[in-house]
């Protein structure tokens, strides 16, 4: 892969102007927790950043991330700004291209702040370091005499003596490269990171000036519309384009398997699409929404061992009580309000691509690879990105504006339609998660034997205290083989972790009301984890915890649901009221605590967690994408349902301080416990319980009448 | 078939020589280079579209040019004045009410709609007013609260 070495360093140089550029290349061993993380799939190879002080003062970072609502945007600048020692406005980002910005695997896994964070924080102190040593010089005093401020290098003892970041960088052509962790500000002299400014993309975004891959135009540029087949899995037998291509103003292209229609309007590209005559060879169904979960465990790769502890018969010889569950979700869609589209211009052997991406850098690769080109011939930039949570890491989208506008000689924007976006979505996976666990007469675990089927890992880890434990993965997400799922699945806003922790949490809770002992008690009388605690702790304090054993019923219940997701502790409680006649649930309350470390941006961190609440009512009670072999039948937003504004309940939000450790991951950690809180709230309100995802009135009704 | 059309967006007046049957989206968005409205799902579910015609609240992907002959129709873009943002934009950005953008033009465009028709919404009504407007990020809460800022109410702060 990509050496940040390689870049072409004296070129950027030149490019920039002069002045003084930092460069990061971390080592792994200053990455906490990279190795464990690089186990798992899809982490990046190298953490790299650049940091420029133009000439003029103008200081620029260059990030690889992209900004996709997360508000990275703003957090990486804070970072920037808070170690460099300028203010926020200071600072220019460029982010999300290829020709500028050092290699970056993506945006995701809530790794931007926790692992990239960490570089630009180095590249910043590095800066002012070097800016420092050249004023030391200038003004003939140690540097220990100096202090900076707001971009300005002044004598402590004598502020008038005093000179500019820009006077600094004039005339340098200095670069200097981090190997080694810099000394980092700490929290307590923060005047930039730990605060709330207002998001940098806000002012384009609510005047709708903000540039997203569909809003680039290009002089003379196509829209195209590609002829799709009808299930996955279907090969084309017959096409007839003669109708469309009689069109005016129609260019037709058939090639390499791929069927597109190009017009000057996407209208027109729309009609001379269905103009189109197709026949195709459908495969017969093997699997259905229904019996998906019998395939999944029938069909399932060896198991990798998660975690083995103890003696599991051991565990089962100490239980008073035993307790076996199996848990069950289908596919969900990642249904981001932007469709994927991509916008290319192929010219002189060189690609220009705009794409709407969380992989700018791995998108570069797989274009030069469609078209033969060399990758740095190949630039992707990525504007804003309307909504990721995952799905926007494969570039099928970017691949084909590229091939149409290397074949037609034109700039080409290929953007999907809301049906394309259902059907080429790499879903979040159907899974069966099987528990078996148990309790001894103290109402302390004894044994854990987990096995999860179709997701993932992430999420499994057992942090309670639970002597004999072993947690299988069969088939994780990225690793399956081939046909283990009907069409293409991937990371979903924290992959396989919404699932486990649904199974995992339920299972605790199942065991907390047969032990008649509350669920906070029986949560904490099995965890010694002080990070744990401390959110449990919390969380009931905020929602007024008070001691109960579930299920209370009468209609309107609470529960309680925790786990560890990308470094950040998180805790929920949730007030939901169910609807005993039509088994309708409405959350009306969602209490969350999160430790997550230094907190870069407050306000930032409770717009995730409000996010992750929200956007996870939808897979907890709604969202399911049905199916029939490889044929999709959820295809837009009347059968496919998302969170809406009157589902959405009073959430309140504490973050829990722990500035002894380093900022963690933000963007994923509240969603995990959606599930398993909510289903536990429902069990506390009418005793019935729901081991399958989504839990949807059907559902919820079908086991009130077992109750 | 070619026609002439007539209307005006955001104040100023436009003639377009083209066919009554094109959808507004597409039109805004490409002939005349108005991109703040978006695209989500073509079939009026999710509300990414959402302009204001003759003081109405209209669904771009559902409305033919034709339907706007002589009529006035706003976009996002104008309802800044003179570079100043429109309360409810402003109220947006304090509250925090967007985070990728994308369905903000629409949820924007359908609150300025509201309150055009009920400028004192009681919270139930907003949350009725913008039920057909879909966001995935989840920001639904501060967007309640800076369309409930503009109406006069006094919403907790987030922060």
């Amino acid at each position: 892969m990509t050496d940040a070495t390689r870049l072409d360093r004296r070129d950027f140089v030149k490019l920039l102007g002069g002045g003084i550029l930092v460069v990061v290349h971390l080592p792994r061993s200053a990455i906490p927790g990279l190795d464990d993380l690089q186990q798992r799939r899809g982490y990046p190879e190298d953490i790299n950043a650049y940091l420029h002080i133009a000439a003029d003062g103008k200081v620029t970072l260059f990030s690889g991330k992209i900004e996709m609502g997360q508000g990275v945007m703003t957090s990486l600048t804070q970072m920037a700004a808070e170690e460099l020692g300028v203010a926020l406005d200071a600072i220019h980002i460029v982010m999300g291209d290829t020709a500028l910005c050092p290699w970056d695997m993506g945006t995701f896994g809530s790794m931007t702040t926790r692992m990239f964070g960490p570089a630009v924080r180095a590249a910043a102190a590095q800066a002012r370091l070097v800016l420092t040593d050249l004023a030391a010089q200038r003004l003939a005093v140690p540097r220990t005499a100096l202090t900076v401020e707001n971009g300005v290098v002044s004598v402590a003892a004598d502020r008038g003596r005093r000179v500019s970041y820009g006077e600094l960088a004039k005339g340098q052509q200095i670069t200097h490269t981090v190997d080694e962790k810099a000394v980092l500000r700490a929290v307590k002299d923060f005047s930039v990171m730990g605060q709330s400014p207002p998001r940098l993309d806000g002012q384009e975004k609510v005047a709708g000036t903000a540039k997203y891959a569909g809003d680039i135009r290009f002089p003379g540029m196509l829209y195209a519309r590609i002829l799709r087949p009808p299930a996955h899995g279907a090969t084309l037998t017959r096409v007839d384009t003669a109708a469309a291509a009689a069109m005016p103003g129609v260019t037709v292209v058939h090639q390499d398997g791929m069927v597109a229609l190009l017009a000057a309007d996407p209208e027109t590209a729309a009609r001379a699409l269905a103009a189109v005559r197709a026949d195709f060879d459908v495969p017969a169904p093997a699997v259905d929404t229904e019996s998906i979960f019998q395939h999944l465990v029938q069909a399932a790769p060896p198991a990798n061992a998660r975690e083995s502890a103890g003696d599991l018969a051991a565990g089962r010889a100490q239980a008073a009580k035993t307790f076996s569950a199996t848990y069950y979700n289908s596919y969900v869609a990642h249904a981001p309000m932007e469709p994927h589209t991509a916008v290319a211009e192929v010219k002189d052997g060189k690609a220009t691509v705009w794409s709407s991406a969380q992989t700018p850098f791995p998108q570069q690769a797989t274009i030069a690879r469609a078209l033969g080109l060399a990758e740095g011939d190949v630039r992707v930039m990525t504007p804003y990105v309307g909504g990721g949570f995952g799905g926007k890491s494969e570039g099928r989208q970017a691949v084909e504006a590229a091939q149409l506008a290397k074949i037609t000689g034109k700039p080409v924007q290929v953007a999907w339609t809301r049906e394309e976006e259902f059907f080429y979505d790499t879903f979040r996976p159907a899974a069966v998660v099987r528990v078996d666990s148990a309790i001894d007469v103290a109402g302390k675990l004894t044994l854990w034997d987990y096995q999860v089927y179709g997701a993932g890992s992430r999420g499994s880890d057992v942090f309670y205290d639970v002597p004999n434990r072993s947690v299988k993965v069969y088939g994780e997400w990225g690793r399956a083989p081939e046909g283990f799922h009907p069409f293409a699945i991937g990371p979903w806003r924290a992959p396989a972790a919404n699932t486990n922790r649904f199974a995992a949490e339920q299972q605790i809770d199942i065991m907390a009301a047969a032990a008649g002992v509350d669920p906070l008690e029986f949560r904490l009388r099995n965890t010694t984890d002080k990070r744990m605690v401390a959110v449990l702790k919390a969380v009931a304090e905020a929602a007024r915890w008070t001691a109960g054993v579930a299920p209370r019923k009468g209609g309107r219940g609470r529960g309680l649901a925790c786990g560890i997701d990308a470094g950040t502790y998180v805790a929920l409680v949730a007030d939901v009221t169910v609807d005993a006649a039509t088994g309708a649930v409405k959350v009306d309350r969602v209490v969350c605590a999160q430790e997550m470390g230094v907190v870069v941006n407050p306000n930032g961190a409770r717009m995730q967690v409000e996010g992750c609440i929200t956007m996870g009512l939808g897979y907890t009670l709604s969202e399911e994408v049905r199916f029939e072999g490889g044929k999709i039948l959820d295809a837009n937003f009347g059968t496919y349902g998302l969170p809406r504004f009157s589902w959405v309940p009073t959430i309140e939000t504490v973050l829990v301080a722990n500035d002894d450790l380093p900022p963690q991951g933000g963007g994923e950690p509240a969603i995990v416990n959606m599930g398993a809180v909510v289903a536990n709230a429902i069990f506390d309100a009418t005793g019935a319980r729901l081991y399958r995802l989504p839990m949807t009135p059907e559902r919820v009704l079908a086991e009130l009448k077992k109750v | 078939m070619s026609e002439t059309i007539r209307f005006r967006v955001n104040g100023r007046p436009v003639t377009l020589e083209t066919d009554a049957t094109r959808t507004l989206l597409w039109v805004l968005r490409t002939d005349l280079e108005l991109t703040g409205t978006k695209y989500g799902c073509g079939v009026g579910l999710c509300g990414s579209c959402t302009v204001v015609v003759d003081g109405q609240v209209a669904r771009a992907c559902q409305t033919s040019l034709g339907s706007v002959q002589g009529k006035a129709v706003t976009t996002i873009e104008g309802l800044a004045r003179d570079g100043t943002l429109d309360p409810l934009q402003q109220a947006f950005l304090e509250h925090g009410g967007f985070q990728c953008g994308y369905c903000t033009s629409g949820m924007i465009m359908n609150a300025y709609g509201l309150l055009l028709r009920n400028p004192k919404p009681t919270r139930d009504e907003i949350v009725q007013g913008m039920e057909s407007n879909l966001c995935r990020c989840g920001a639904h809460t501060r967007i309640l609260a800076a369309i409930a800022a503009v109406a006069g109410r006094r919403e907790a702060s987030h922060d």
